[in-house]
């Protein structure tokens, strides 16, 4: 600890400890917490209160005062339990009965402070703290916890710290009381039960059979949406399925989310192979047994199997969805009230949706029967199924209209374009999907669901093979989507203009170069309505909008010419339109998407901007320059960055760690380069960035002009620059805007000057102060006690931070 | 007043002579806190149903000796089996072939006109009227309207039924309503037909016609429209009142109307005596649209509801058809076509316009011109921006401002928003295309959208948007086929939906419900759809057209004022805490539905000392006063007593409604029921009075 802040602690245990100084402000409480934990996570506990005695003399204290307030108390116990958590620490806190009397029956738990919430809120949070290892799980063991929901709180805790034969032994003097718990109906504090049985699931060894038949126990004895976070947290237990996957089908996972998942598995057991033997038995040696997975993916499932049972026409096979036949108590649970109903599918289709898309999802994952599901699902909100079933008439009555049903299950179905499905299947999700997107009754939220829906399944369409188009089924549906995003880009509310802009630019992202999609697109009014929505009154819709009509016209699709003779006009008219927008619109939004179609577009090379880029990035930056969005500027620097590489060439790795030497222009390049980026007055733009009050921007700057200093390097002594007038000037200035005076122009920059510029400004300094937050000296422990101190008057009023 | 009968030993009710049977539970509640009390009277109200539409009700409610009709609407939809009339002279519809008979017999060729496959009547249009047989329309003693368009059929009932009474209805309603009927009289007076067909009205030749016009039904009774001397004369007997206001019919009962909220002056009524209340709730809306709030409080305590004119168009949000009608109203403008927006002079409109005031500027069409062509457009206008008390708050405070409370009079003063009485004249100087027109009549069968129909419905660029929900649009379209322009069917209905309902009847929860069939079962397109049908426990009484029910109503009394000397001489009695007691004897007299007790006449004073009996005629007979019982006799105990008093060989029989006590040695039966006991024994007078003497040792005397 810093010797300044152990100077001030005993004043401020003084202070803490005097009820006739109540301390104001709880946020200087939690400071305090926050930083009693990152000093114990540094060093050590014991050390520290034995250097600071006041601290344990404020714990003993505060038993004994009367009329400390609560929150001094709780912040005690909060206190304590940080410190106990080291073990050793513990030891030392138990030599004077300590933690006893804080945590236990003597303590505030018996008393009348027991009433006031943040006392025990603090108890609990103390000892969820402290009981991180063996001594503390004895103490707990012996501790007499007064209320079933706190008493599982802790033990969840518990369990999260610890492993192998510690589990195995809290277990053991568990699991009767959890059996007793199971007894009662309904099962009392069933969230912190879940809680507790999948922490004690996910550190137990894989040996211990009962904990495996409490877990089933538990799944039956929990009502239908109890069970379902216990479910899919039994489902989610990582079992040893990296041996049990095939090599091939690890390495073919082909979403980005599962190749993060597949990467991190992959590290995970590369890291296992370094583990002694026995340890990784331990991690990996758990399974989960078959039987129990099979009935917590039944239960996921059940309400889904009544959903698909009741609408069926006619009865269907037998054991549709495997495991889960729809029985009568699901069925009543579904049709007992609407918030049951609704709160049951919802989970459900939550849950699986989160199951999805991990490796250990149940296999085989029946993908044909939850489509149908979802579907099924979608129809009756939409009230255009037509159950015959009682049951699917009173579901039916039940969930027609419900929008967080619908929203719920365009997710899932979302989630299921990764699967692939029965072609008869896929259209009718297909036309599901169409249903809601014609629907009027579709509300905004439920629209943006029915689009994000609609672009996963175009997206995961199948090709057709050997002409990388759609396929006939996806072309048709398009057409036919086609007349819908027209009406709905003209929809009075903004939400849904600006959904189907959102669908259009990624739909055109992912499909531009397809012929079909090009085809049906240029056919439609959709381009031009788009580009009318760059004139919409709402900023999110405008932004939206330029952000649709930059790809479109990236990739050729934007309106057609108004003359043909001039098949330039209306495109070079887009660019000056979105100059405009970027000059003169009064929001942000737009002004911010206007700068990102231009980086893109620069990027990408787009006709018009490659024509004269020059004169482009000269206006924007100009623009750019001016505009009183952080966020634009920093994006003015992207749009420079991206120039510079152009003239330059790649950045360097982005890794940090990566050893390579900068890679220096060639001279000649480098001075033509310069050249231009003094035309196009991009020194200008970047240093007055590099002194801009956001610091974001500042820090970009800095960096841009790094790279170009690495760059550089070569030009430097040949250049006699640095000694001429004109850089002692454009150095006035830069201290000048520094000092928050901007007013004044740079002027025009010689390329040497610049060069010599770059040498003569401390910009690693620069950037290491901009690395530092800006609140970094007041957030300081030292500035935190004096603070404390101040505001009681044990210190002088100048001594304080002023805030 | 008579006396409890002799061996009425258990009272629970008593006779009244002259008016039925007076309930003593209220009688006794009630006596001493003011003046008056309850008389159970066995009349039972009756409902007669007069039109099958649930959103056009016609009813007749016979309610404690008065007929009230409840709203007079008119169904147009007989309409739609005429051809339109057009108001330019249109080639195609006067070139249509005639219809004739599958053996090619062609002799209806000039009453019935082919078009794509539909057979239309070519005559004037005529209505279908309320069913004139069910009732004698002229003992109906008073009309209430709900709203404008339930008051369509007025001038066929009062000037054509012998229709003598009083009609109550709002001032908006009244104005409104006669807007809609002169747009009406206006749209079919000016296109004069020469024929008038009959001959297929006809049972044995309708018989042989295509469908619709073959299940078309009651043809005989269809009318032609009302003129404008119909309509004054039926509105001069229109009586205005306001919301809240009391209205007494004949002493007998109460009317009040109470905001609806669908529509300017829309109602719904209260109708109640002092011990029944029945709601009569038609036409209502809880959307925030221009009208005042609903007034759901008033109607809480109903006996019986009466629920019609709930939302025609269940399944559709008004919200969502007025973001769909703007979005269809811009896709067909900004690619250059025109709009044709069918629709009554007032109501959804004003909404409509407020909702494109928004919208156009945001949507780049302010350059767009509207056209409200109607013979009452103006008219239509300048009401809704005068009628400031019957708006929403919003709406009003706006008037307070002072403003429009309708942003109508922004876009008319921009001229953004133009109207004309009809097509000719200035319009079609100022016609300018692209546009939006609204315009009458919405069953595409007079006024002047026939004419929009023939200009623009052969090009593709230009779009009809429905947005009543009277009539299909698709039988609407039906004589204007093949056409080439887009439809689009934008039902705004605010009336109350399903959902709606129930929540109102949880709030106000009425012991019973009354609702047009229809109510009652779900869509027949959508049997599956058992949330768009009423569901509320008891389940509610349905009727169809032409039904009379009997309203389910469970107390029925009379209330009955004391005359406060009468009260001053009673003298109550205390039988249990709480409940006391007193006879009283009085002259009830009744006059207008009111009843009073009158102290008796005094008896003359006796002439010298002597003490006389004397009996009037109007005087009731209350020389032998015998004391009043009251109280129980416990079987068990009755029987020790006998057995004390030496009867042996006693047998208890229960029965249904008490016991049977049976002396077997004495031959004697003692029969006590709740309300009685009876001593059967023979020609035995002695042990009569003997077993009487100890029966009543278990009752209460005073």
């Amino acid at each position: 600890m810093d010797p300044e802040c152990s100077r001030l602690l005993p004043a401020l245990c003084a202070v803490l400890a005097d009820p006739r100084q109540p301390v104001a402000d709880d946020t200087c409480l939690e400071k305090l917490l926050d930083w009693f934990t990152a000093v114990t996570e540094a060093g050590s506990s014991l050390l520290l209160l034995q250097e600071n005695p006041c601290l344990v003399e404020l714990l003993f204290h505060v038993l004994k005062s009367q009329d400390l307030s609560s929150r001094i108390l709780s912040f005690s116990l909060r206190l304590a339990g940080i410190f106990a958590a080291q073990e050793d620490c513990f030891q030392y806190l138990q030599q004077g009965e300590l933690l006893p009397m804080l945590f236990g029956e003597v303590g505030p738990l018996g008393g009348a402070a027991w009433t006031a919430p943040a006392v025990r809120s603090g108890w609990i949070q103390g000892l969820r703290t402290l009981a991180q290892h063996p001594s503390a799980l004895h103490f707990l063991a012996a501790c007499d916890i007064p209320q079933v929901t706190q008493a599982l709180s802790v033990l969840t805790t518990a369990f999260g710290h610890c492993h192998g034969l510690w589990t195995q032994g809290l277990w053991v003097r568990l699991s009767p009381l959890v059996a007793r718990l199971l007894e009662k109906d309904p099962v009392p504090a069933s969230h912190s039960l879940v809680d507790l049985l999948l922490s004690v699931a996910r550190s137990a060894p894989s040996s211990d059979r009962d904990l495996w038949e409490t877990l089933a126990q538990t799944l039956s004895h929990l009502s239908p949406t109890q069970a379902g976070p216990l479910a899919l947290g039994i489902l989610k237990l990582q079992d040893c399925f990296i041996h049990r996957l095939p090599k091939d089908r690890r390495d073919s996972w082909s979403s980005p989310a599962q190749s993060r998942a597949g990467f991190i598995l992959r590290t995970c057991s590369a890291a296992f192979c370094h583990l002694p033997s026995g340890l990784t038995l331990w991690i990996l040696g758990h399974p989960v047994p078959q039987v129990l997975r099979t009935q917590a993916f039944g239960i996921l499932l059940q309400p889904l199997a009544c959903v698909l049972e009741a609408a069926a026409q006619a009865p269907g096979p037998p054991g549709l969805l495997e495991g889960a036949a729809a029985d009568s108590m699901m069925v009543d649970t579904l049709l007992s009230s609407k918030s049951a109903c609704v709160g049951l599918l919802c989970c459900a289709l939550a849950h699986l949706g989160l199951l999805q898309p991990l490796p250990q999802r149940p296999s085989p994952w029946p993908q044909a029967p939850l489509l149908g599901a979802a579907v099924t699902i979608l129809r009756l909100c939409s009230g255009s199924a037509a159950p015959t079933s009682d049951v699917g008439g009173r579901l039916c009555a039940i969930l027609v209209g419900c929008g967080r049903v619908q929203r719920a299950a365009l997710d899932f179905l979302g989630a299921l374009s990764q699967g692939t499905g029965p072609q008869e299947l896929v259209t009718q999700v297909f036309s599901v999907l169409l249903e809601y997107l014609v629907s009027p009754e579709s509300s905004s939220m439920v629209l943006k669901k029915a689009f994000q829906a609609t672009l996963r399944w175009l997206l995961s369409s199948p090709k057709t093979p050997g002409c990388c188009d759609l396929d006939p089924h996806t072309q048709l549906f398009l057409r036919e989507l086609l007349p819908v995003l027209q009406k709905r880009l003209c929809s009075p509310c903004w939400e849904v203009r600006d959904s189907v802009l959102e669908f259009l630019t990624q739909m055109t992202r992912h499909c531009g170069g397809q012929a079909g999609f090009r085809q049906a697109l240029l056919a439609s009014e959709v381009p031009e309505l788009t580009k009318q929505l760059l004139r919409d009154p709402e900023s999110y819709v405008r932004a939206s909008a330029v952000t649709a009509t930059g790809q479109l016209s990236s990739w050729g699709l934007c309106a057609t010419p108004a003359i043909p003779e001039c098949p330039g006009a209306q495109q070079e008219s887009l660019l000056v339109e979105l100059l405009h927008i970027l000059s003169t619109d009064s929001e942000g939004f737009p002004r911010r998407a206007v700068m990102q179609v231009f980086t893109e577009w620069l990027r990408d090379g787009h006709a018009d901007v490659a024509e004269d880029a020059e004169r482009f990035v000269a206006g924007v930056l100009q623009a750019a320059s001016r505009d009183l969005d952080w966020e634009v500027r920093a994006q003015g620097l992207e749009l420079a960055l991206v120039f510079l590489e152009q003239l330059l060439g790649q950045r360097g790795s982005h890794c940090p760690y990566a050893v390579a030497l900068p890679e220096t222009a060639p001279p000649g390049v480098l001075d033509q380069a310069l050249q231009v980026l003094c035309r196009v007055q991009l020194f200008e733009f970047a240093f007055r960035a590099l002194f801009d009050c956001d610091r974001p921007v500042a820090q970009k700057s800095c960096d841009l002009l790094l790279f170009l200093r690495a760059k550089a390097a070569p030009c430097g002594s040949s250049q006699e620059a640095g000694d001429s007038p004109n850089v002692a000037s454009v150095e006035a200035t830069l201290q000048r805007w520094q000092a928050g005076e901007q007013g004044q122009p740079l002027g025009y920059l010689e390329p040497g000057a610049v060069v010599a510029l770059l040498r003569s400004i401390d910009l690693e300094g620069l950037r290491d102060t901009l690395a530092e937050s800006s609140d970094h000296v007041e957030k300081s422990p030292q500035s935190l006690l004096q603070d404390m101190l101040a505001a009681v008057g044990v210190l002088g009023e100048n001594e304080a931070d002023c805030y | 007043m008579s006396r409890y009968p002799d061996l009425c030993l258990n009272p629970k009710e008593c006779v009244c002579q002259e008016m039925g049977t007076v309930d003593p539970s209220i009688f006794w509640a009630l006596l001493f806190k003011g003046a008056f009390y309850g008389m159970k009277k066995r009349e039972v109200g009756e409902k007669y149903c007069l039109s099958g539409h649930p959103t056009l009700p016609c009813n007749v409610l016979k309610f404690k000796s008065t007929t009230i009709m409840l709203d007079c609407g008119l169904d147009m939809n007989s309409t739609l089996n005429f051809l339109p009339l057009p108001l330019v002279q249109s080639p195609r519809l006067s070139n249509l072939p005639g219809w004739s008979l599958k053996d090619g017999n062609a002799f209806l060729d000039k009453e019935l006109k082919e078009c794509s496959g539909h057979v239309f009547v070519d005559s004037v249009p005529e209505f279908c009227l309320p069913e004139t047989e069910l009732i004698d329309l002229s003992t109906v003693d008073v009309i209430l309207i709900s709203n404008y368009h339930c008051m369509m059929a007025l001038p066929y009932i009062t000037e054509h039924t012998g229709f003598t009474g009083t009609v109550y209805a709002t001032e908006p309603s009244v104005q409104i309503g006669r807007l809609l009927m002169e747009e009406l009289v206006n749209f079919i007076e000016r296109v004069p037909k020469a024929q008038s067909a009959s001959l297929w009205k006809n049972k044995d030749i309708q018989r042989l016609l295509p469908s619709p016009l073959k299940d078309a039904v009651e043809v005989s009774t269809w009318r032609r429209c009302y003129t404008m001397q119909e309509v004054n004369s039926a509105l001069s007997k229109i009586q205005l009142v306001g919301y809240s206001q009391k209205i007494e019919l004949f002493g007998a009962v109460q009317v009040t109307p109470l905001s609806s909220g669908y529509a300017l002056g829309s109602s719904n009524w209260i109708i109640q005596s002092h011990y029944e209340k029945v709601s009569y709730v038609s036409g209502s809306s809880l959307l925030t649209t221009h009208p005042q709030p609903m007034d759901q409080a008033s109607l809480k305590n109903s006996d019986v509801l009466i629920l019609t004119g709930l939302t025609q168009i269940p399944t559709a949000n008004p919200d969502s058809m007025v973001g769909e009608f703007c979005s269809n109203l811009a896709l067909t403008v900004r690619n250059g076509g025109n709009v044709l927006v069918p629709c009554y002079p007032s109501g959804v409109i004003y909404d409509l316009l407020e909702c494109l005031y928004q919208y156009i500027d945001s949507a780049g069409l302010s350059s767009i011109p509207f056209y409200f062509i109607s013979p009452v457009a103006n008219s239509s206008l300048e009401f809704s921006q005068i009628f400031a008390e019957w708006l929403c708050h919003n709406k009003q405070t706006k008037v307070y401002l002072p403003e429009p409370p309708f942003p109508h009079a922004e876009l008319i003063q921009t001229n953004k928003l133009k109207h004309y009485p009809s097509i000719h004249g200035d319009f079609s100087n100022d016609f300018r295309q692209p546009c939006v027109v609204f315009t009458g009549h919405p069953s595409l069968r007079f006024g002047d959208v026939v004419h929009f129909m023939e200009l623009w419905g052969k090009s593709s660029l230009n779009t009809v948007i429905f947005t009543e929900p009277d009539f299909s649009y698709l039988e609407a379209l039906a004589p204007y086929q093949p056409l080439a322009m887009k439809c689009i069917y934008c039902p705004i209905d605010t009336r109350l939906n399903f959902i709606q309902v129930s929540k109102l009847l949880k709030e106000v929860q009425p012991l019973h419900v009354v609702c047009p069939e229809q109510y009652t079962q779900p869509p027949p397109a959508q049997s599956h759809r058992i949330d768009l049908m009423i569901d509320c426990q008891p389940p509610a009484m349905s009727y169809r057209r032409a039904e009379v029910l009997a309203l389910p109503f469970k107390r029925r009394y009379e209330k009955i004022e004391i005359m406060p000397e009468l009260a001053d001489s009673l003298v109550p009695m205390e039988i249990k805490p709480g409940v006391s007691l007193a006879t009283v004897s009085a002259v009830l007299h009744t006059k207008d539905n009111k009843h009073i007790l009158q102290p008796p006449p005094r008896p003359a004073q006796p002439t010298g000392g002597k003490k006389r009996k004397r009996a009037s005629d109007d005087i009731p007979d209350c020389k032998v006063l015998k004391p009043l019982l009251s109280g129980s006799i416990p079987v068990e105990q009755f029987v020790q007593t006998l057995e004390k008093h030496g009867f042996s060989d006693i047998k208890v029989e229960d029965t249904a409604k008490g016991h049977i006590v049976l002396l077997q040695e004495a031959e004697t039966l003692i029969q006590i029921e709740e309300d009685s006991t009876h001593i059967i024994c023979d020609n035995d007078e002695m042990l009569r009075v003997r077993l009487r003497d100890l029966v009543l040792k278990f009752l209460q005397k005073f």
